[in-house]
């Protein structure tokens, strides 16, 4: 079997054994890269020379005699919003053009110890912000499934890259749906944890309040193996919580089992109907059915201040941004425009975020100083933050009902490039299913749930999203597994296996 | 409260901003804001008079260290990324206007 097709999982146990070596599967990767990013353009800077460096280094210690993780020697593309030393760095902004960060996060530090192999970093909406990754300041990326649709975003690379099979796992981050609607859009796993779960130093911040670093991969039990990889307290992150992230691997391998008795699994009332795609909701409703024939037992659960999600999220996030971006001045780090020795440093400052920031970053940036100046901030930022106690009000209600929610994870399917970016209300609707967990905190995943056919003129996939109450991650991945091994088997196949082959792959 | 922003109202949060934006921007940017607006405007609807607001998805306590001497970067490895750096410190245009 082709190394690129393997699971993550897989790789790490063929690495081990000595079947093959670690500089062998990131070589293959690296090869499917040259051969179908053109197609994708998933990657904002591959380095291959770091790659092969950093296998041989695995392939060096197993032959030492090391015992190292279950990940060691597996590739993994890494969202551009995650500092790396010694490697570009750009948040897919032009402000931050050819940056190269004196540090590592302490993701990155993590995965580099149990040896998993950084193939360079992906694509993304500029600075997080937006859905689809035609934000990007650099190119947009494109749908592994329709080369003319987009991969979702702002995760879009790492989606497009795990898709592809470019990668067999990606890091993204998550603010209001950035891990999850590339996952479901793209075909593949994506857990949002815990806000707190995953440590944000390292990360740029876009909403500090929101971000959350996550797991993007093909399967669940990969993504549940990344996560234990990338979890845990740090104390370089005064948000990180100080427990111990839960047998997330184990939770994914007893869902594997497909028995989810005695499981309450409650169909959140608020996310379906009017503005859902048909195919997605016909999906969905199918696994709900399966969920059941799975042994779960599923009640309806409302949770009426979901509705108010958009517009805190669009009050909330914007503010943060306008403040977190701030940093952006011009003097330290990054571009510096129209310095001609004449000019003063709030010209040159202005000039320069003028130059290096795109559309979407300046109307964000431009409506967070709308909704926290004096005089509007109770009618709007105020006012967002107490809808924001409400939303978790629901959710704890909910949960007195059910252990986990359910969702389609976005109420439509892969759009075509273009199609969305003249309206911005057009694009911040496709977060309207991951919104509510985002700003509550809780942990989140999209699993593949079916194709739709009756919204495209090609089948695309639909996802399936699964919240659980804080800090029960491992809920998400037992859950999700279950819905995967379901239909895996009823479909006699993987899920992807029926991603039509790239133009210019072997 | 009426939602609604002018072509003026943008121009000025964008120099609060600090962003110098063009006219066509300001033009297009004024129209969509005043889109957004009226959409995220809904959530003035919901009575929260009572309700205490959350700023964070987790309760957050004030995180303190021991007070011991930790390395840091060196000043080489910060300047190399600055857009201008002289004598081992970063260079940045004049901070005062001509008649201050």
């Amino acid at each position: 079997m082709d190394l690129i097709e393997l699971s993550a999982a897989s790789l790490g146990e063929a690495v081990a054994t000595g079947e093959t070596s670690a500089v062998e599967v990131a070589q293959a990767h690296l090869d499917r890269i040259h051969a179908v990013d053109g197609a994708l353009g998933a990657f904002l800077h591959v380095d291959a020379d770091g790659a092969l460096a950093a296998a041989k280094e695995v392939d060096d210690r197993i032959a030492a005699g090391e015992k190292l993780g279950p990940l060691a020697g597996v590739p993994l593309a890494l969202k551009d919003v995650i500092v790396t030393e010694g490697i570009p760095t750009t948040c897919g902004s032009r402000i931050l053009e050819g940056w190269i960060p004196p540090y590592d996060a302490t993701i990155v530090r993590r995965m580099r110890e149990a040896g998993i192999v950084i193939l360079g970093k992906t694509n993304m909406d500029e600075f997080a912000m937006g859905s689809s990754t035609e934000n990007s300041g650099y190119h947009p990326a494109h749908n592994p499934w329709d080369v003319t649709r987009i991969p979702g975003g702002s995760s879009g690379g790492s989606s497009a890259a795990v898709s592809g099979y470019e990668a067999p796992l990606a890091i993204g981050t998550d603010t209001g749906g950035s891990i999850r609607q590339p996952a479901a859009v793209t075909g593949v796993v994506g857990h949002k944890p815990t806000y707190g779960g995953v440590s944000r130093y390292g990360l740029i911040a876009f909403s500090s309040s929101l971000d959350q670093a996550g797991p993007l991969a093909r399967t669940v039990l990969d993504a549940a193996l990344l996560h234990e990889v990338i979890g845990g307290h740090d104390p370089c992150d005064s948000t990180s919580i100080d427990a111990a992230v839960p047998a997330l691997a184990a939770a994914a391998r007893a869902g594997a089992a497909a028995d989810l008795a005695g499981l309450r699994v409650g169909v959140v009332r608020e996310l379906s109907g009017e503005g859902y795609q048909q195919g997605v909701l016909d999906s969905f409703q199918s696994t709900v059915d399966l969920l059941r024939e799975l042994g779960a037992e599923v009640v309806e659960v409302s949770c009426p201040h979901f509705d108010y999600a958009l517009p805190a999220y669009y009050l909330i996030a914007p503010s943060e941004c306008s403040s977190n971006l701030a940093r952006f001045d011009a003097m330290r780090y990054g571009l510096r425009a129209g310095d001609d020795g004449v000019r003063g440093l709030e010209e040159v400052m202005s000039l320069t975020r003028e130059a290096g920031f795109g559309p979407e970053v300046k109307r964000r940036v431009i409506l967070g100083t709308y909704a926290l100046s004096s005089g509007y901030y109770d009618a709007y930022y105020g006012q967002a933050q107490k809808v924001r106690t409400l939303i978790s009000r629901d959710f704890a209600a909910a949960y007195e009902q059910a252990d986990v929610l359910v969702s389609p994870t976005t109420p439509f399917v892969a759009f075509k490039l273009g199609e969305r970016t003249a309206d911005p209300m057009a694009m911040y609707i496709n977060d309207l299913c991951t919104l509510p967990a985002s700003l509550s905190g809780v942990p989140a995943i999209s699993v593949p749930c079916g194709l739709s056919t009756t919204d495209s003129d090609v089948p695309l996939p639909v996802g399936l999203q699964v919240m659980a109450p804080a800090l029960a991650d491992d809920r998400c991945y037992r859950v999700a597994a279950a819905v995967e091994a379901a239909l895996d088997a009823r479909r006699g196949r993987p899920f992807m296996s029926d991603a039509p082959a790239l133009e210019g792959a072997k | 409260m009426a939602s609604g922003i002018t072509r003026d109202e943008v121009a000025h949060l964008a120099r609060l901003a600090r962003l110098a934006v063009s006219e066509e921007e300001l033009e297009l940017f004024a129209g969509q804001l005043d889109l957004i607006l009226q959409s995220v405007s809904r959530i003035q609807q919901v009575a929260a008079a009572d309700i205490p607001p959350t700023s964070h998805a987790v309760p957050l306590t004030n995180v303190l260290r021991n007070d011991e001497v930790r390395p840091s970067l060196p000043p080489h490895a910060v300047l190399a990324a600055a857009p201008a750096a002289e004598d081992d410190r970063f260079r940045v245009p004049r901070i005062l206007d001509e008649e201050a």
